[in-house]
């Protein structure tokens, strides 16, 4: 493995060891190249077989070959995935799983970037004794397993009147995102020049003046990661779907595991595939429009405390 | 802490010191008030549920929490029950395997990314795709996959390679190696990334020097530049170690726990207790040794971070 450190300029009078062009297909790059492909195929190949699966028909799957590009490409699964599938007790396909997941995800992602923005900043320029604490508790307190604050949250939801509707999703969402995020952004406002805010104190601005007016128009970067973030995690979450929705406001994720893994009738693999495949478009087009942007965003989600 | 702060007193002033009830509630009020939910969210959540779970893992309650307490009843009989055991030996057999495969193949996939290679961003790309997607869509499509009948196996055999078999998500005893290949699909990409950002961060001198000083690629890579990757290293296996302690949604949407109880994790195990057993005072004392397992991954990480310091 050579290629890390490559010699760039040779000193004086050294003639720079080994052969200098070289050829592009030593056994070396072979085999990293094999290597590399081959985990290619790895990562690839449920895509792949998602995709053939949707679109072909019940016959042609009985006959046998996940690799086989469908004979004839047939829109029929997708049609009854998004429209007709049973999930459970109904028959309505998961549309309207898609938008329990919209009217879930928009608010919560919303929400829940505000206040961790605001907490973020106030930890930052605002800081009062004791919020280290408060920071310390909250960032640890996000390694618990869920499983212990579930029972508690259903108790607390129910006094409050919104449990079994989307309004209790969207407050959970919120509370276990707020580690996180406030984390992105207290090191994000930790980063900008403190000149700024002092100068802005210095001009007579309050809190929420030096926030809207200076801090939000210069941590758009951030904002981006945060929102790419929260949006593919509350998008793909099954637990608090399953727990807080209430029969009536499934996610889709919760849905979609209904029509596949329910026990009645033979199962209908193309439509099961589909509606797979129907579920993870969202993140996946996030995933490959905000390229770059959300492998900082999930390295910025990665670096706790 | 708030002195050596940017000094944000608001209204107080400098020359008369404010009384003490001045400081605790007004000093900076505006902060606080913003800080409210943070400080509700760990009050609440991450202290009172927790301190509630904990409390009433020691009641007998069953619909309701209201149970009379009960001692270490719930626990003594959570030990006797073959299914949470199963799930323990589960999580901590799937655990190691998936911890040393995520890393292991995480660091040789970051390596050979490392190499200067061509199409580097198209193969990052790849790898990190199944990263983007749920729990629910990886177990569903390797559900697919693996069946038996008409997945991979079925393939194979109706190609005439009659002997081929892959059934492990069927086989009690292969069951958890079926769960794996699904995990690290998922999560491999991302450790990669993570990995791959350590390496580029390790200077470029040290390779030189080790150049120079003859050392061999790969012992530079173990004895230098991996430990150099502490910090790295230390959030992907904090990381990976909460997931796993996590892993729910995976297991409901390839096994569902099958076949038998042969793919049971204790997150499930609280699940079912809580919310369709009707036993929620067995459904807490698993919690409560959930959060019991987190902290003893937790401790030494926090003494290494914060408490050891000192001695580097």
């Amino acid at each position: 493995m050579s290629g890390s450190a490559p010699t760039t300029t040779p000193i004086a009078g050294v003639e720079p060891r080994g052969p200098r062009p070289r050829p592009f297909f030593t056994p070396k790059k072979i085999m990293l190249y094999t290597t590399l492909v081959f985990f290619s195929l790895y990562f690839l190949f449920p895509l792949y077989v998602m995709l053939v699966t949707s679109f072909k028909t019940m016959p042609e799957i009985r006959f046998g070959n996940i690799f086989a590009f469908p004979g004839q490409i047939n829109f029929d699964a997708w049609v009854k995935a998004w429209t007709s599938a049973c999930t459970g007790l109904t028959c309505e396909g998961l549309s309207p799983g898609f938008w329990n997941s919209v009217k879930i995800t928009i608010p919560s992602t919303i929400v829940s970037i505000f206040i961790a923005a605001v907490n973020g900043y106030a930890l930052v320029n605002w800081r009062f004794k004791g919020s280290e604490i408060f920071f310390a508790i909250l960032i640890f307190g996000s390694f618990i397993p869920y499983q212990v604050f579930l029972y508690p949250l259903v108790m607390i939801t129910r006094e409050l009147g919104i449990f079994g509707t989307l309004q209790a999703v969207i407050v959970v969402h919120t509370i276990f995102g707020m580690p996180i995020l406030t984390l992105l952004f207290r090191n994000y406002f930790a980063s900008l020049p403190v000149e700024l805010f002092k100068a802005a104190r210095v001009d007579g601005a309050g809190f929420w003046r030096i926030f809207f007016e200076i801090m939000l128009p210069m941590s758009l970067p951030i904002f981006v990661v945060a929102l790419i973030l929260q949006v593919t995690g509350i998008w793909n979450d099954f637990l608090f779907g399953v727990v807080f929705a209430g029969t009536q406001n499934l996610p889709m994720t919760v849905q979609l595991n209904n029509i596949v893994n329910s026990a009645q009738g033979t199962p209908e693999y193309n439509v099961n595939m589909a509606a797979t495949v129907l579920t993870g478009l969202v993140p996946l087009i996030i995933y490959f429009v905000s390229g770059k942007l959300f492998v900082r965003g999930v390295a910025a989600g990665a670096v706790k405390g | 802490m708030a002195d050596t702060a940017v000094h944000t007193g608001e209204g107080t002033g400098r020359a008369a010191r404010p009384g003490l009830l001045n400081r605790i509630f007004l000093h900076n009020l505006s902060g606080k008030i913003a800080a409210i939910p943070m400080m509700a969210t760990v009050l609440i959540v991450f202290i009172g549920c927790t301190i509630w779970t904990i409390y009433f893992s020691f009641t007998n309650s069953r619909l309701l929490p209201t149970g009379k307490f009960v001692g270490f009843d719930q626990y003594e009989r959570l030990f006797a029950t073959s299914r949470w055991n199963v799930s323990v030996t589960n999580l901590i057999t799937y655990g190691v395997f998936s911890l040393v495969f995520t890393l292991g193949l995480g660091f040789l996939l970051a390596v050979l990314m490392d190499q200067k290679i061509r199409f580097e961003s198209a193969f990052r790309t790849i790898m990190l795709y199944p990263f983007a997607l749920s729990f629910i869509v990886t177990g569903l499509v390797w559900q697919w996959i693996m069946n038996p009948t008409l997945g991979l196996q079925g393939t194979m055999r109706n190609l005439g390679w009659e002997g081929f078999t892959f059934d492990w998500i069927a086989n009690p005893r292969m069951v958890l190696f079926a769960l794996l290949i699904a995990g690290l699909w998922q999560g491999v990409g991302f450790c990669m990334v993570l990995m791959l950002a350590g390496l580029r961060g390790v200077d470029e001198e040290i390779w030189k020097a080790a150049r120079v000083d003859g050392i061999p690629t790969w012992r530079t890579y173990i004895s230098v530049v991996l430990p150099m990757m502490r910090g790295v290293l230390v959030t992907a296996v904090v990381l990976i170690g909460s997931g796993i302690v996590r892993l729910y949604d995976l297991v409901v949407a390839l096994t569902n726990g099958g076949p038998g109880i042969s793919s049971e994790v204790p997150a499930k195990y609280v699940y079912n207790y809580m919310f369709s057993g009707g036993n929620i005072g067995q459904g807490l004392a698993a919690a409560t040794m959930m959060l019991l397992t987190v902290l003893i991954i937790m401790v030494p990480w926090a003494y290494l971070e914060f408490g050891g310091r000192g001695r580097r």
